[in-house]
C-alpha cells in the first residue's frame, strides 16, 4: 500500500496562560470549612490548577482543564458562596468577524492538533453573514466514497496549482503545438501566506517556521523574498527589482509570487526567464474588476491567481471601503470565468477571512481550487486579534502575544497542529458529502445550501414581519 | 397490543414538586444582602415571591432564594424589598452564574424556563423567555401571528377540555397495529454508553406516563427497559451494537437511523474513557476501546436495499412500525419519498443543529439543513406526491420548547422527538463536556458510577413528566387561541404564522 498523506501533529502547549472563558467568584467569609467541598470535587480539578497557580506561575499550564462552567460548585457550595462568570477579558478578544469562540477553537487545535469535538448540539447563532450563511450538503445512502469513517484515508485533499490546458493543438504531421505545461500539486489546499499586517520578527524565526511548516505539510509558503531562503516549499513575492538579485532563490522555488502591475506581464517573462518551471501567480485584490483582470492575463498566459480579502473575508475595493463577502465575490467571479471558458484553465487561491476550516471548504465551494491562511496562523501563535492588529497596517509592536520571541520549532509545529486539524475536518466534510477528492468540491454550489435560497423555498409563503414590530 | 412478554409497569401521570437537585437553585436574577441588614425581616413581609424569609426563631433572614426573583419589573417598584429595606442592605442584579449557562440557540433564559417547567408543571413566569432562543434565525424568528400586535386577533376557541393533543403513528393503512401517543412529541435516541441508566430509565418512565415513546438509541437495549418495553422504540443503527432478534419483537416500533442530526454523513464515536465494562457488555465490546458507528449502512446504497432492510425487520417482527431515522441532505424530500415506498410508517428528519451527543463542531454547525428548512420541504413534496396522509414525518434537531413544537407541524410535521430539552429538564445547562473525560459533571450523560448518583430515577422522571404538562398546557394554549380543537388540525397550517425580517439584535450584517 503506498504512503498515505498524513498530518504529524504533536500536543504542542501555549507558552503563556490562556484567557479562559469563564471565571469564578469566591467569597471565602462566611465559609463553614465544609469536609466536603465542591472545590475538591470539581470534575476539572479548576480549583486545584488555580492555587496551584498563583503559588507558582511557573505550574505548568494544564489548558484542557480550563473551568467549563458546568456550576456544580455554584450550585452546590452549602453556603452559596461561589458564583461564575462570563470573563469580560475573554469577550474582548478579537473583534466582530474574529469572535472570541473562533480564537479559542484555533488556540485549542494548534495545541493538540484534533478536531474540536462537543457535545449538546451546535451552540451558535442560526445563521450570520458570509460563509455562516451556507451549510454543506451530505449523502444519505448512496456515497461515492462507500465506506465511511474507516474509508477516510482514501480521500484526497491534493490540488493542482498552474496552467491546465484544456485540449491540446497538434500539426497535421501530428507535432504538438500546446507548450507543455506542469503543474505543481500540493496536499492540502491550502497554503501559508504572509501575515495580514506587519508582526514584528526580528530573528525571521516567524518566516523560518511558516517555511519548516510548508515542508512538513507538504504545502507552500509565501513570503517576501527579503525573508526567502532558496526552499521549494518556499514561495517568493518579488517586486520589479527583487529578481535579479533573487536568481538562488528563485531557482529553488517551485511556485513564485509577484504583486499585480501594469506591467505584471513583463516581470513574469523575466521570472521564467530565470527558472522556466516555476509557476508564477498575481496576487491580486479580490474586488469586482478582479474577474476582467484574470481574463486580460489569462491571455497573457498567466494562470494562478492569489486573490486577497480583507481581514474579514471582503473585497478591497478602490473607495477604500469593504465590499462583498468572499462567498458572493467569489461566486460570481467563478460563474464568470466559467461563463468565458477559462475557469479549469486557471487556478484562484483566495486569502483574507479564512479563520475555520469550514471557511476552507466553504471558499473552495464558491469557486476557489485552494485558500492561503494568514491571520489564523498568527492565532496559532497565540494572537489575540487586539487592537493593535486591526489597525491599519500598523505594526504590533509590542507585541502582547511575543509572538515575535516564538523559536522556529515551536512555531511550526503550532502550525503544523493547526493545518493538522483543518486538514481532519476537510476530511470531515467531504466524507459526509460522499466526495472522495477536494478538486471536485470547487465550484459545487449544487452540493451546498445557501441560506438566500432555502430561506425562500422554506419560508416563502410566511407572512413576513419588520423584527422590530416584535419584543425581543 | 403489547410485543413484549415481559410484565409491564404503569406510570403515573401526575404533575408534583420537582425542584432543582442542587443545594442552591439557579435564578435569572440575583439578591445579594450586604452587612448591613439588621435582621428586621422587613424584606419578608414585602416579597410576594417567597424570596425572603425568617423562620420563627431566628435572630435574621435566610440566605435569598433569589431563584424566585422576578427582577426588575418588582425591584424598581417601591414596594420592593430593594427600595423598602431600611438598611439600604439590598440590591438586585442579573445572576452573572445564570448568564454562564446556554448560547444563542439555547438562551440562558431558555434553560430556566426548561428547569421552571420540570419543577413546576408549568409554564414558566413571564420575567424568563421561554418561547424563543436568541440564535436569530429559524423557529427565533418565526412568531404566531397572535403574538405579533395588530396582526391577527383570535378566533372562537374550544374549551381546554376539547382539545386533542394524540397522534396516530401508523397511517399506512397496513394492517399492522396502531401506535397511538397522547402528546406529539417523543423521547429521542440516546445509547447507553453515551447517557446513564438513570437518564435512560427516566425518559422510558415519563414515555409510559404520557403514553408516548423513548428510544434506545445505538447502544443496545439494557434490561432494566424491559418493564417499559411498549413505550420503547428500539434502534438498528449502522453499528448495530446490541441488536438482537428478541430485542427487535419486544418492541412496537423500531427505528432505523441511516444519519443523526448532531454528525450527519459521520458515523456515531464512543470514546473509550465512556467504554465501561458495561457499557462494553451491553455493546458486545471490549471495555476502553473507542467505538465508531460506520457511515453509512453497508448494506444500503439504494432505495431497493433500503427496502430490503424494511423487509428484514417486519419480517422479524410482523407487528412492529418502521421508522426511518434520516438527516437532512438537499435531496431529503426524495430520501422521504423513497422511505414511504420502501414500506416506512415513519420518516424521522433529524436536523442538523441538533443532537445530544458528542460531535465535531464543524459537523455540528455545517453539515445538512436544520430542521426548520426541511419539513416544509419534505411535507411539500409529500403533499405533492399524494402520499402526506400515508406517512408520519417526525421532526427533530433543536426543538427546544413547546413554541418550537407547534411551529414545526405548523411547518408541516406530525409530531416531534426531543432529546436536549430532556437533558436540560434533568439539570443539563449545556457545558458541552458531555464527551471528555467521566462525561457530564452533572451525571447525565455520564457512565460513571459515582457520578451517575447524583440524581434519582424517580426525581428524573418526574422532571419529565412535569415538563411534558407544562408543554402540553402551552400547547392547549395556543391551540384554543387559533380555534383548533386538534394538534393534528395545525398540521401544515404556516397561514397562521410569520416571519421576522431584519436584522437580528445587533448583529453587524452586510
Amino acid at each position: 500500500m503506498p504512503d498515505r498523506y498524513h498530518i504529524h501533529t504533536v500536543p504542542t502547549p501555549p507558552r503563556f496562560r490562556r484567557i479562559g472563558k469563564f471565571g469564578n467568584v469566591d467569597w471565602r467569609e462566611d465559609c463553614s470549612r465544609c469536609t466536603n467541598c465542591v472545590k475538591l470535587r470539581c470534575l476539572y480539578d479548576v480549583y486545584r490548577h488555580e492555587a496551584a497557580y498563583n503559588r507558582d506561575p511557573l505550574t505548568p499550564l494544564e489548558t484542557s482543564d480550563e473551568c467549563k462552567a458546568c456550576l456544580s460548585c455554584v450550585q452546590g457550595c452549602t453556603k452559596g458562596l461561589l458564583s461564575a462568570s462570563v470573563n469580560p477579558e475573554f469577550l474582548d478578544l478579537g473583534d466582530e468577524y474574529w469572535k472570541p469562540d473562533i480564537l479559542l477553537t484555533t488556540w485549542n487545535q494548534s495545541d493538540t492538533g484534533r478536531i474540536p469535538v462537543s457535545g449538546a448540539g451546535y451552540r451558535g447563532r442560526f445563521h450570520g453573514p458570509g460563509f455562516d450563511s451556507i451549510w454543506t450538503d451530505m449523502s444519505e445512502i448512496v456515497r461515492p466514497t462507500r465506506d465511511g469513517i474507516h474509508g477516510r484515508e482514501y480521500i484526497s485533499t491534493s490540488v493542482d496549482i498552474g496552467p491546465k490546458p484544456l485540449r491540446l493543438r497538434f500539426t497535421p504531421d501530428g507535432r504538438m503545438l500546446t507548450a507543455p505545461s506542469h503543474l505543481l500539486e500540493i496536499q492540502l489546499p491550502a497554503i501559508l501566506d504572509l501575515p495580514a499586517w506587519p508582526v514584528e520578527d526580528a530573528g525571521g524565526d516567524l518566516a523560518k517556521a511558516r517555511a519548516a511548516a510548508a515542508g512538513e505539510l507538504k504545502t507552500l509558503a509565501v513570503m517576501p523574498v527579503a525573508e526567502a531562503t532558496p526552499d521549494p516549499f518556499v514561495v517568493p513575492l518579488l517586486g520589479r527589482d527583487d529578481i535579479a538579485n533573487s536568481l538562488e532563490i528563485l531557482k529553488a522555488a517551485r511556485m513564485a509570487q509577484v504583486e499585480d502591475c501594469p506591467e505584471v506581464a513583463e516581470l513574469a517573462g523575466k521570472v521564467l526567464a530565470v527558472n522556466p518551471r516555476v509557476i508564477l501567480s498575481v496576487r491580486m485584490p479580490l474586488g469586482p474588476a478582479a474577474a476582467g483582470r484574470i481574463l486580460d492575463l489569462a491571455g497573457e498566459r498567466i494562470k494562478v491567481f492569489h486573490l486577497c480579502a480583507d481581514l474579514h473575508g471582503r473585497e478591497r475595493l478602490e473607495s477604500g471601503r469593504p465590499g462583498r463577502h468572499i462567498k458572493d465575490a467569489l461566486r460570481e467571479l467563478h460563474g464568470r470565468l466559467v461563463k468565458e471558458g477559462i475557469r479549469d484553465e486557471v487556478t484562484l487561491i483566495v486569502s483574507g477571512g479564512i479563520a475555520l476550516a469550514e471557511h476552507m471548504a466553504k471558499a473552495i465551494i464558491c469557486g476557489a481550487d485552494l485558500v492561503a491562511v494568514d491571520t489564523a496562523l498568527l492565532v496559532a501563535l497565540g494572537c489575540r486579534v487586539c487592537r493593535h492588529a486591526r489597525g491599519t497596517g500598523a505594526s504590533c509592536n509590542p507585541c502582547p502575544a511575543e509572538i515575535g520571541s516564538a523559536d522556529e520549532v515551536y512555531a511550526a509545529q503550532r502550525i503544523v497542529n493547526l493545518m493538522g486539524a483543518w486538514h481532519s475536518q476537510l476530511i470531515e466534510v467531504l466524507g459526509a458529502m460522499g466526495i472522495r477528492e477536494v478538486r471536485r468540491l470547487r465550484g459545487e454550489v449544487g452540493r451546498a445550501m445557501f441560506l438566500e435560497d432555502i430561506e425562500r423555498e422554506a419560508f416563502g409563503d410566511l407572512c413576513r414581519v419588520p423584527r422590530n414590530r416584535v419584543s425581543a | 397490543m403489547t410485543a413484549s412478554d415481559w410484565p409491564q409497569q404503569e406510570v403515573v401521570r401526575e404533575v408534583r414538586p420537582a425542584p432543582d437537585r442542587y443545594r442552591n437553585a439557579l435564578g435569572k436574577y440575583r439578591i445579594d444582602r450586604s452587612a448591613a441588614c439588621a435582621g428586621c425581616g422587613r424584606c419578608v413581609e414585602v416579597c410576594s415571591y417567597g424570596v425572603h424569609a425568617k423562620p420563627p426563631g431566628y435572630a435574621f433572614t435566610l440566605r435569598p432564594q433569589d431563584h424566585l426573583c422576578i427582577g426588575p419589573e418588582c425591584a424598581e417598584s417601591p414596594e420592593s424589598c430593594v427600595a423598602q429595606c431600611r438598611q439600604h442592605a439590598l440590591t438586585m442584579r442579573r445572576n452573572p452564574s445564570s448568564e454562564c449557562m446556554g448560547d444563542p440557540r439555547w438562551s440562558s433564559d431558555l434553560i430556566l424556563a426548561n428547569w421552571h417547567e420540570a419543577a413546576t408543571g408549568h409554564a414558566a413566569p413571564p420575567h424568563i423567555e421561554s418561547r424563543h432562543g436568541a440564535s436569530g434565525g429559524g423557529f427565533d424568528s418565526m412568531r404566531f401571528k397572535f403574538e405579533v400586535p395588530g396582526l391577527e386577533q383570535p378566533v372562537a376557541a374550544p374549551t381546554a377540555a376539547e382539545i386533542d393533543t394524540g397522534l396516530d403513528l401508523n397511517n399506512r393503512g397496513d394492517g399492522r397495529p396502531q401506535a397511538h401517543i397522547d402528546i406529539p412529541v417523543y423521547g429521542g435516541g440516546m445509547s447507553f454508553g453515551s447517557v446513564s441508566i438513570h437518564t435512560i430509565l427516566a425518559k422510558a418512565r415519563a414515555a409510559v406516563a404520557w403514553n408516548s415513546f423513548t428510544c434506545t438509541g445505538e447502544g443496545g437495549y439494557p434490561d432494566r427497559l424491559r418493564p417499559y418495553d411498549d413505550h420503547v422504540i428500539t434502534q438498528v443503527a449502522t453499528g448495530l451494537f446490541g441488536v438482537r432478534e428478541d430485542t427487535i419483537q419486544r418492541v412496537r416500533i423500531v427505528e432505523f437511523k441511516y444519519a443523526q442530526g448532531a454528525k450527519p454523513g459521520l458515523g456515531g464515536h464512543l470514546l473509550g474513557d465512556k467504554n465501561t465494562p458495561a457499557v462494553a457488555r451491553m455493546r458486545g465490546a471490549v471495555a476502553g476501546n473507542a467505538l465508531f458507528s460506520p457511515f453509512p449502512f453497508h448494506s444500503v446504497y439504494s432505495v431497493e436495499d433500503h427496502k430490503k432492510h424494511l423487509d428484514w425487520i417486519k419480517e422479524v417482527n410482523p407487528t412492529c412500525l418502521v421508522s426511518v431515522k434520516v438527516s437532512t441532505p438537499t435531496d431529503v424530500d426524495m430520501v422521504a419519498v423513497g422511505s414511504y415506498y420502501a414500506g416506512a410508517h415513519i420518516i424521522h428528519l433529524d436536523g442538523s443543529y441538533g443532537g445530544t451527543g458528542a460531535a465535531p463542531d464543524i459537523a455540528k454547525k455545517n453539515i445538512a439543513m436544520p430542521i426548520e428548512f426541511a419539513i416544509p420541504k419534505v411535507h411539500k413534496f409529500l403533499s405533492a406526491e399524494g402520499i402526506r396522509e400515508k406517512i408520519t414525518l417526525i421532526a427533530s434537531g433543536g426543538i427546544r420548547t413547546a413554541f418550537d413544537v407547534l411551529k414545526a407541524i405548523a411547518l408541516g410535521a406530525d409530531g416531534v422527538v426531543i432529546g436536549t430539552a430532556e437533558l436540560v429538564a434533568l439539570g443539563c445547562v449545556r457545558c458541552a463536556s458531555c464527551e471528555s473525560g467521566r462525561g457530564c459533571p452533572r451525571g447525565i450523560a455520564s457512565t460513571d458510577p459515582e457520578l451517575i448518583q447524583q440524581m434519582s430515577v424517580e426525581w428524573a422522571t418526574q422532571r419529565l413528566i412535569n415538563l411534558q404538562n407544562a408543554w402540553r398546557e402551552q400547547m392547549v394554549g395556543v391551540l384554543a387561541r387559533l380555534g383548533m380543537s386538534s394538534i393534528r388540525e395545525l398540521r401544515g397550517r404556516t397561514d397562521v404564522l410569520c416571519y421576522l425580517t431584519g436584522d437580528p439584535d445587533g448583529e453587524v450584517w452586510q
